[in-house]
């Protein structure tokens, strides 16, 4: 993700990569955001930072079943 | 748009009305312009029609092509002027000899603009190998036109192992496309107003009649059916051969060639892929039993090179096309009704 | 959209080995209801009902914007379109849904400047580009959707445009909820939160909820594996007599919501009564533009006559997103009531319950 303008606190946008494609996302309600997170983007607004290790959990909760050994878990 | 090819010097910026209305200025534009770029035997007659011998069986086809905005990433309207009347030749079995090529010009056409679309026809039209006999320009006042519309008909030679009849196809042929879907319709999208992104997106606009016409040599009557999914895209067409048929046809989601990269396009727009158009694909359906071979000896052509086995017909569920899921479950894949809009969350 | 985190929420082995969790879980019959368009959309698209156990009854909420968006608000839209020098910005889902007379969709193939935008913040940039036009932006959304269009409000507060207004249609999912708990033939056992509206809004709306009607709701994600673990979540909590609130969707929602979303929400609107099409008044349920940007308010600017013609009775719509009835019960589905000929909005939005399972459901009875 890159920061490519900056006019005012509602002005500062970045260019997000959806798996490829470039857009310029409103980054206003994420200013934690930096480049390299994850966001959330909904109509070209950012949302949410995505939290990696609750992104893990999922995963987890089913390795705890005792069920995905095999899986490969995300890096 | 920038192209080898020099623009000769013409004593104009934009078309008028009088350039088409068959005077002086009609002569000059066509002279300079489309005559010389095109020259072959039949045009250099600028005769009314052009006359030719053909052998056996014919095809013949026409087409509009009114696409907004006229330059695309991949290519432009000329480029689909020629490739789809050939590949529409194509999936009727025919290899494209003979096109006709006309014009409607919007006046204030910027003639540069003019000459890259009729330059890009030129090189589309010799990559497919046909020629361009006769054809028409007119020029309508501004306001009357969306700056430039084409239509080009065709004449093709129909392959003599051709039995393309969706009367041929029965419960367990299999279905081919021929290459990753979605990428046209997405490089328009990504130029059109209120909907811009970046990406590497290009349309797959290219001539098809190569490779089909090798594979009926090769596979004859094996080859049942053949279609571009254009307009309406891959489920379009596959809901109409269930129709005719009656037959049901069940795909599989994780076999349908799909670039990530528009595939990532799709999910953010809130596209189906299959429904998005595609320029350079097809959809044929197989003998069964012939399907792999197929397969492999379409992937050796650069226009097929991403071919895949995505499905096949059968009894049931008539008249339905199913998708099995990746996840495993199924879901229909129905006509659309209207264009896809982009979606709001 | 986070492209990596897709294809994990979708992995096939994890799929199954949820639904092998849930149908050992599941011994008696429940109804789940989930109030997201995109949950609907993405369960009927993905076949996950037919996937489930018998004993477990997927119900669909009011969880479409465009659906629950009242009739007169589309002609007041088609409305502002016709007038001269107007731009008038949409997103793409409204364009299809019918007015009394016509859906914006006909008005702009008859010359009415209708663009379709992505973003609202794009509207914003054609009033800047454009000052000789109006530009409106048709603002419909749930929590998720409303901060975007607030903070296109507060962009041209700041840029000081004179030329752009929004046509809000915002609803909002708690008071619906409740209304749904409330309805004395409510059926819903548990209940599946809105991902993206919690990401917003945060937790703590729906602990008085769980509570009041002791029902246990579980904030879920979209995809595949988000889905399941939500049904899961929920249907063990239902088999253990327990009506907690959890959070699924762990990855994006934090228990406080964003909270300069919720900031800028709170600074451009006021709560207010709100009708939603097919169900009626809900108190409190809806937002709408504060006094203080009334200039930004189209309602306020144009003078848009008032339209208010009877919704058409034979549109089941509202039993439907109670979770009263399932859109094939409804005798005009699929005959006299289809995507191309709507009688009712679930049927012509991409994320109603009716086009859903219209498109996507391969057996009636099934799914």
């Amino acid at each position: 993700m890159r920061i490519t303008a900056q006019l005012d606190e509602t002005f500062r946008y970045a260019q997000v990569n959806f798996g490829g494609i470039l857009k310029d996302v409103n980054l206003y309600m994420t200013p934690e955001a930096q480049i390299g997170d994850y966001v959330l983007v909904h109509v070209g607004v950012a949302i949410s930072l995505i939290d990696e290790e609750e992104a893990h959990k999922v995963f987890q909760y089913l390795v705890e079943m005792g069920e995905v050994e095999e899986l490969n878990t995300p890096n | 748009m920038n192209l080898q090819c020099p623009m000769p010097t013409f004593d104009f910026d934009v078309i008028t009305v009088g350039h088409g209305s068959g005077g002086l200025l009609t002569h000059n534009l066509l002279k300079s312009g489309v005559f010389n770029l095109l020259s072959n035997p039949w045009l250099d007659q600028q005769h009314d029609g052009a006359i030719f011998e053909i052998n056996g069986k014919v095809a013949f086809s026409a087409d509009s092509y009114v696409i907004s905005p006229l330059f695309f990433p991949g290519g432009n309207i000329g480029d689909l002027a020629i490739n789809g009347t050939v590949n529409d030749l194509a999936m009727c079995g025919a290899k494209a000899k003979y096109l006709s090529l006309s014009f409607i010009i919007e006046e204030g056409l910027p003639i540069n603009l003019f000459w890259d679309v009729l330059y890009s026809i030129k090189l589309a039209a010799e990559k497919a190998g046909v020629f361009i006999v006769t054809g028409d320009t007119k020029v309508v006042e501004k306001g009357k036109g969306d700056l430039l519309f084409i239509n080009t008909s065709g004449i093709g030679e129909v392959h003599p192992n051709a039995e393309i009849h969706h009367q041929r196809i029965f419960a367990d042929d299999v279905i081919l496309i021929s290459g990753n879907i979605a990428a046209h319709g997405i490089a328009i999208m990504s130029v059109r107003e209120g909907l811009t992104f970046e990406s590497s997106i290009i349309s797959d606009t290219q001539p098809l009649n190569d490779c089909v016409i090798a594979l009926l040599d090769h596979f004859g009557s094996d080859v049942k059916f053949l279609r571009d999914a254009t307009r309406g895209g891959v489920a379009s067409v596959l809901n109409e051969v269930v129709e005719m048929t009656s037959l049901g046809i069940i795909l599989n989601q994780s076999d349908i060639p799909l670039e990530e990269e528009v595939s990532s396009a799709c999910e953010m727009l809130g596209f189906d892929p299959l429904y998005v158009a595609n320029e350079g694909v097809f959809i044929t359906i197989v003998s069964k039993n012939k399907a792999n071979d197929i397969l492999q000896f379409l992937k050796v052509f650069p226009a097929a090179e991403n071919a895949a086995i995505v499905g096949a017909m059968q009894l049931d569920f008539p008249k339905k096309v199913i998708l099995k899921s990746s996840i495993g479950g199924s879901r229909l894949v129905n006509y659309l009704p209207g264009e896809q809009l982009p979606r709001i969350c | 959209m986070l492209m990596k985190y897709l294809s994990e929420y979708r992995n096939p082995a994890l799929v199954e080995k949820l639904l092998k969790e849930i149908f050992a879980v599941t011994t008696r019959s429940w109804t789940l209801m989930e109030i997201c368009g995109g949950q609907t959309h993405s369960l009927i698209k993905n076949g996950i009902p037919a996937l489930l156990p018998e004993k477990i009854n997927l119900v669909h909420g009011p969880g479409c914007p465009v659906c629950v968006t009242n009739i007169s608000i589309i002609d007041e839209a088609v409305y502002l379109s016709r007038l001269t020098d107007m731009i008038f910005c949409s997103y793409g889902d409204m364009l299809r849904v019918p007015g009394s007379k016509e859906s914006l969709l006909e008005a702009k193939a008859s010359g009415a400047d209708i663009r379709i935008l992505y973003s609202p913040l794009e509207a914003v940039q054609l009033a800047k580009e454009n000052p000789d036009k109006q530009v409106v932006f048709f603002a419909v959304g749930f929590e998720t959707t409303a901060p975007a269009n607030a903070l296109s409000v507060v962009q041209a507060a700041n840029l000081n445009l004179a030329n752009f207004s929004i046509l809000a249609s915002h609803v909002l999912v708690p008071p619906a909820m409740e209304a749904i708990l409330g309805d004395p033939d409510n059926k819903i056992d548990g209940f599946l939160a809105a991902g993206h509206v919690c990401t917003i809004m945060g937790l703590g709306e729906y602990f008085p909820i769980a509570e009041k009607y002791k029902c246990p709701i579980v904030v879920t994600g979209f995809e595949p594996v988000d889905l399941l673990q939500g049904i899961l979540m929920t249907v063990i909590q239902l088999e253990n007599g327990t009506f907690f609130v959890e959070n699924q969707y762990a990855r994006s929602v934090h228990p406080e919501g964003n909270v300069l979303a919720k900031h800028t929400l709170s600074k451009v609107f006021d709560i207010k009564d709100r009708v939603w099409r097919g169900i009626g008044n809900i108190p409190l349920s809806g937002f709408e533009l504060k006094d203080a940007f009334s200039s930004f308010n189209a309602r306020v600017k144009f003078d848009i006559p008032l339209i208010n013609l009877p919704e058409n009775t034979e549109c089941i719509s509202g039993e439907i997103m109670k979770g009263l009835k399932k859109p094939m019960d409804c005798p005009n589905f699929g005959t006299k009531c289809k995507p191309e000929f709507p009688i009712g909005a679930p049927m012509v939005s991409s994320e109603g319950a009716c086009a859903a399972y219209y498109h996507y459901a391969w057996n009636p009875q099934l799914v």
